[in-house]
């Protein structure tokens, strides 16, 4: 009887508080930079590397410089668990206390923050995923996705394809396989695989993965043996990834025509298959490794104080990099913002004004301790992407090889695309708003 | 003490068959719609409307329509996700051939395709009953997902598979999309989440009801005594899909803006089943308590530890509030089996006799 | 015209053009059939002998694998690891009929079926608190579990047989064989056997319900723990997994939800029609359809016999 009333009481109380209001305070004069993490659920493997490599780079930042321009860094994480409800629920309960920018990890997320971005004066930063039509600055003043789009990706992929078959003639009546995620990352660069068969004269083959079955692919490549192509593109993420490996290597596709996008290049998507997956093929557009003053620093400043999740031989991996370069990007246009609009403590207005202008060259990288580790990043207003180059990387059984030079998108191909796909999302909601913020580079 | 009828008498048919018969009762609704409709407005903060007050009624909605079949009808059903996705699409669909139209129209039109849907996918029901039953709907689930990916019709062909909300406006006011403050939103989602409970209480109420508890009960009794098996299940699952059908337009175009076919999955179905068991079989209040159960209780977990101080990492808070739901749901079954509503049943008898143990 | 050769015609043409392919398929389909039973087989112990229908088995299937790694991770040696977390599936089955079973015997079905989801979202919070969220690898070697394939030359191509299928296939004969040896032979089968039948029954003969169902929970959890030892083999050990225990529901519809040969016989016919639906009539319908076909099939099965292959006739009397 006690047990029961003290349950009923509890339950009570929990269904009474529902109405307490459910923030954490964020201290004035600081910038605010929430991270939308997954550090669980089947996309974990996935999200865990990138969510330490922001945290850590930023907690860097605040350990080593005080933050930036004087002014520290308020990291929060929001766990999202890659579903959309939860993304829209930590953007709702982070929205009143002025982030400075937002970056999901998460296509579907980015989807449905994209609308709110320009009400609500908050710039969305998504990495080269999310919307790839959003690269029209024109259009979508608050959303930015260097350093390349899928598009990009997808086109950079078969470039090295026609490079390693001796040229693009060459591609003719040979069939390309495309195993991918079965939703909007995946299905986004089928349009220009299409239209580049068209052009070339190779025919596709399309497998898609959908989400339950990410782990059950044994069939999806009987398929893949039964139809023989010649090369597999795959656009798959979380589970997905290191399951295609294994069964690619099970049925002894040639690993070295076996492809991924760059989010399908994490050492944790390989190495499961153990010797098998030798020769797999990524796309990258940063580097791998931990030989970088920067990542020096973070190991000294906030690893080996105990203030990162990070564990041992995570620093250096791909997936961490990524985290690392996206955390600078958004440090760097801090900076920017802060340079433009001449105050210390910024805020989201001030924020997309300096991710819009944003130029980080190669100089630039060395001199913030990360030589040679990523493409260079070229934001203007009119183009909110860069359309920048990628290279290839090859596994050999225990890391990853920089097996190509940088290769360059093709442009030509790419951006009609884009501005066809944000004519197509801007007509399909009426009505969108017309881009009233002001221009700082003169591109618009 | 509180809760004593005595004195109240009624002197006609109607009085007595009326939904609220007892004064207090009467009060006491009128009370949670002023405060619903005109104290939450005025006070609550922009976070508590939006991702709190907005899912947990758009969720009752949903569980009121599976209360329906599970509750009322007996008949367990595993496609709720599904069914809430095809209002979803139907909706976003309708507003596409009729943009002109008011969007609280287009909602409850959408309802109708779900119902349709739903009959269609309650068609077994007379062979198959039980717990096979809910194998059936879910073959109705995983095709109605699968359907959302890949009929590239439902969202328009976007490039991204998913589909984005347009602003539509109602008296002037924007209340869908972006720039629909939360409070417009919520409004207009209680008013229909109001109207619809009200259409299911009078509905249990009457023939109809009647009927679907003596198929939950004993569907050979049931017809033996004269009651249509076949139309009385299929109307069952073509209101519950009805109402889990708005509930899912009302998710999209009111609360999320957005939505792709990872939202409707199974993981979608189940969790509205717990509300529905938690809240109590059977019951339109439980409905709506364990809906605010459920979705509300993570949240409070989430925003604890900041609140009392304690810094934990976000993924510990994630895997914590696991841990926690899941002990509460199995003592909460322990303690109280036949859920919320019936800890309100028994609060009111104990209302009654106060001060009185008996 | 072109519509009806292509589903009724051409798909079997295309299985005599390539035999070999036919056979791998029907390979694929027979171990994937195998590990769906082993899921469902946890699924029927319990409900045989408790009439609880347990949504926890997937969750069980990887926690007791993420146990078994996660202990290796740490240094035990493998076997000692197994060891450990067969006592840890043990002391499971004690908690879970000490809090769970015990308090709410006699409630409604669904009462039960829903307490099983609050041990799967506590099993979630703690083998993620217990083991962090990212997947891991299932330690083959250490566990001396056979790798590599056999190739096998047939009609101008190959079949291709992983060895830690044929693997899974010989395990979950053996433990088919041992559990019907269990249930027929011993008087702990007769009385599992007596539970099944009746709980107050059981009782008033003087079987104790309580040992009953901890060494079914027990029995549930080995099979668990093999399930996510050889479904952790073929890819591996994540969270992800947990769904595809749902996958385990048409073996159950199809085998009826008593009966373990029909547990092996159901999952082998959904693994069987699963991947040949899917690799024949697949691309028609776009691919992707190995989400949804399995239940369809045992759908369609139930229109015409509605307790399942080897199900008990469920008889209704007013």
């Amino acid at each position: 009887m006690r047990l029961k009333k003290l349950v009923l009481g509890a339950a009570f109380a929990g269904v009474v508080g529902v109405a307490v209001p459910a923030s954490q305070a964020v201290a004035q004069d600081t910038l605010f930079v929430p991270l939308f993490t997954y550090r669980t659920g089947p996309f974990a493997n996935s999200g865990i590397p990138i969510a330490n490599g922001m945290h850590d780079y930023l907690n860097m930042l605040n350990a080593r410089d005080g933050g930036i321009g004087g002014v520290k860094l308020a990291v929060q994480e929001c766990e999202t668990g890659y579903k959309n409800e939860k993304g829209v629920e930590c953007y709702d309960s982070v929205k009143s206390k002025h982030p400075l920018v937002i970056s999901p990890y998460s296509t579907g997320i980015t989807l449905a923050l994209i609308p709110k971005a320009s009400v609500d004066h908050i710039p969305v930063f998504s990495m080269a995923y999310g919307l790839s039509a959003s690269a029209v600055g024109a259009d979508f003043p608050w959303i930015f996705n260097p350093p390349a789009t899928y598009w990009d990706g997808m086109s950079i992929v078969l470039k090295y394809i026609a490079q390693k078959e001796g040229g693009f003639d060459k591609l003719k009546g040979k069939t390309l396989g495309y195993i991918y995620f079965d939703g909007g990352y995946g299905l986004e660069p089928i349009p220009l695989l299409d239209q580049l068969a068209k052009d070339y004269g190779f025919s596709v083959k399309k497998y898609p993965v959908p989400p339950a079955e990410m782990q059950n692919q044994s069939g999806l490549w009987l398929s893949v043996r039964r139809d023989r192509p010649d090369w597999m593109i795959m656009w798959g993420w979380g589970a997905m990834n290191p399951t295609a490996v294994q069964e690619a290597a099970k049925t002894g596709f040639r690993m070295d025509h076996f492809i991924g996008v760059w989010w399908s290049g994490s050492e944790d998507d390989a190495r499961p298959a153990g010797a098998g997956a030798k020769g797999y093929l990524s796309l990258n557009f940063n580097a791998v490794g931990a030989n970088y003053p920067a990542i020096k620093d973070i190991e000294k400043y906030v690893i080996a104080k105990g203030n990162s999740q990070t564990p041992k031989g995570m620093v250096g991996e791909n997936f961490y990099n990524r985290g690392v370069m996206n955390a600078a990007i958004i440090a760097e246009a801090i900076r920017n913002a802060q340079k433009l609009s001449k105050k210390k403590a910024i805020d989201g207005d001030d924020m997309r004004r300096g991710l819009e202008t944003l130029q980080i060259s190669d100089q630039r990288w060395k001199e913030l301790g990360l030589p040679g580790f990523a493409s260079p990043i070229d934001v203007t207003c009119q183009d909110h992407n860069g359309h920048h180059s990628a290279y290839v990387q090859q596994w050999d059984g225990s890391k990853w090889v920089k097996v190509s030079d940088w290769i360059s998108p093709m442009k030509d191909k790419v951006l009609p695309l884009a501005y066809a796909a944000a004519k197509d999302y801007v007509s399909k909601n009426q009505p969108w708003p017309k881009r009233t913020e002001a221009c700082d580079d003169k591109t618009l | 003490m509180f809760y004593r009828e005595v004195g109240q008498y009624k002197t006609s048919y109607s009085a007595d068959e009326a939904l609220f018969p007892i004064l207090q009762d009467k009060v006491g609704i009128a009370v949670i719609l002023l405060v619903a409709f005109v104290g939450v407005p005025l006070t609550a903060s922009n976070f508590t409307v939006d991702s709190i007050l907005i899912p947990i009624l758009v969720f009752s909605l949903a569980a009121t329509g599976l209360n329906l079949l599970i509750g009322y009808t007996g008949l367990l059903s595993l496609g709720t996700g599904g069914f809430m996705g095809v209002g979803a699409y139907a909706c976003y669909k309708l507003a596409t051939f009729f943009p002109g139209v008011n969007i609280i129209v287009l909602i409850l039109c959408s309802g109708f395709f779900a119902a349709a849907v739903g009959t269609v996918f309650g068609l077994p029901s007379l062979r198959i009953k039980g717990f096979y039953l809910a194998v059936a709907t879910l073959a109705a689930q995983f095709f109605l997902s699968w359907c959302f990916i890949r009929v590239a019709w439902l969202y328009n062909y976007n490039v991204s598979a998913s589909i984005e909300v347009p602003t539509k406006t109602l008296f002037g006011l924007p209340v869908t999309g972006p720039t629909a403050t939360p409070v417009t939103r919520y409004l207009i989602v209680l008013s229909i989440v109001a109207l619809l409970t009200l259409l299911a209480a009078n509905l249990m109420r009457g023939r109809i009801g009647r009927a679907w508890m003596a198929v939950r009960d004993m569907d050979l009794a049931a017809e033996l005594i004269g009651i249509r098996l076949y139309q009385t299940k299929l109307l069952a699952f073509a209101v519950s899909s009805f109402y889990c059908g708005v509930a899912g337009a009302m998710m999209v175009f009111l609360w999320l803006g957005n939505a792709e076919s990872e939202s409707f999955n199974i993981n979608q179905s189940f969790l509205i089943l717990f509300m529905v068991i938690i809240g109590g079989l059977g019951s339109l209040l439980g409905s709506f308590l364990g809906a605010a159960l459920i979705w509300g209780l993570p949240i409070v977990l989430r925003a604890a530890p900041a609140h009392f101080g304690v810094s934990l990492h976000s993924a510990t808070v994630e895997q914590t509030t696991f841990v926690i739901l899941g002990v509460l749901i199995i003592v909460f079954l322990i303690v109280e089996p036949h859920g919320l509503a019936r800890l309100w049943q028994i609060g009111k008898q104990k209302l009654r006799v106060w001060p009185f143990p008996y | 015209m072109h519509l009806l050769y292509s589903i009724f015609v051409d798909p079997f043409v295309q299985m005599g053009a390539a035999p070999d392919l036919l056979a791998q398929t029907l390979w694929e389909g027979l171990v994937s059939g195998i590990l769906y039973s082993l899921i469902a087989l946890g699924f029927v112990l319990i409900f045989k002998a408790s009439g609880v229908f347990n949504f926890a088995q997937g969750i069980m299937v990887v926690f007791s694998a993420l146990t078994l790694v996660g202990l290796n991770e740490h240094g035990v040696p493998a076997y000692l690891a197994l060891a450990i977390t067969l006592v840890v599936m043990l002391a499971l089955a004690f908690a879970v009929e000490r809090v769970i079973l015990r308090p709410l015997v006699n409630q409604p079905e669904i009462i039960l079926f829903m307490a099983t989801f609050g041990l799967t979202y506590f099993l979630i919070g703690v083998g993620e608190l217990i083991f962090g969220g990212d997947p891991k690898v299932m330690i083959s070697d250490q566990l001396r579990l056979p790798s590599g394939s056999y190739r096998i030359p047939m009609a101008g191509g190959f079949v291709q047989m992983q060895k830690i299928d044929i693997a899974a296939t010989v395990i979950a004969s053996l433990m088919v064989a041992a559990l019907a040896i269990l249930f027929n032979r011993t008087r702990i089968g007769r009385a599992l056997r007596a539970v099944a039948d009746s709980h107050r029954a059981a009782l008033s003969v003087g079987i104790s319900l309580e040992q009953i169902w901890v060494i079914v929970w027990f029995a549930a959890g080995v099979v668990a723990l093999a399930t996510g030892i050889m479904w952790g083999a073929r890819s591996n050990v994540s969270f992800a997994l947990e769904i595809i225990a749902l996958k385990a529901l048409p073996v159950l519809i199809l085998g009826g939800f008593t009966s373990i040969p029909g547990a092996i016989i159901g999952g082998i016919i959904i693994g069987v029609g699963e991947k040949m639906g899917e690799f024949y009539w697949g691309p028609l319908f776009g691919s992707g359809i190995e989400s949804w076909l399995a239940y369809v099939i045992a759908l369609v099965f139930l229109l015409f016999r509605p307790q399942g292959l080897f199900g008990e006739r469920i008889i209704e009397r007013l």
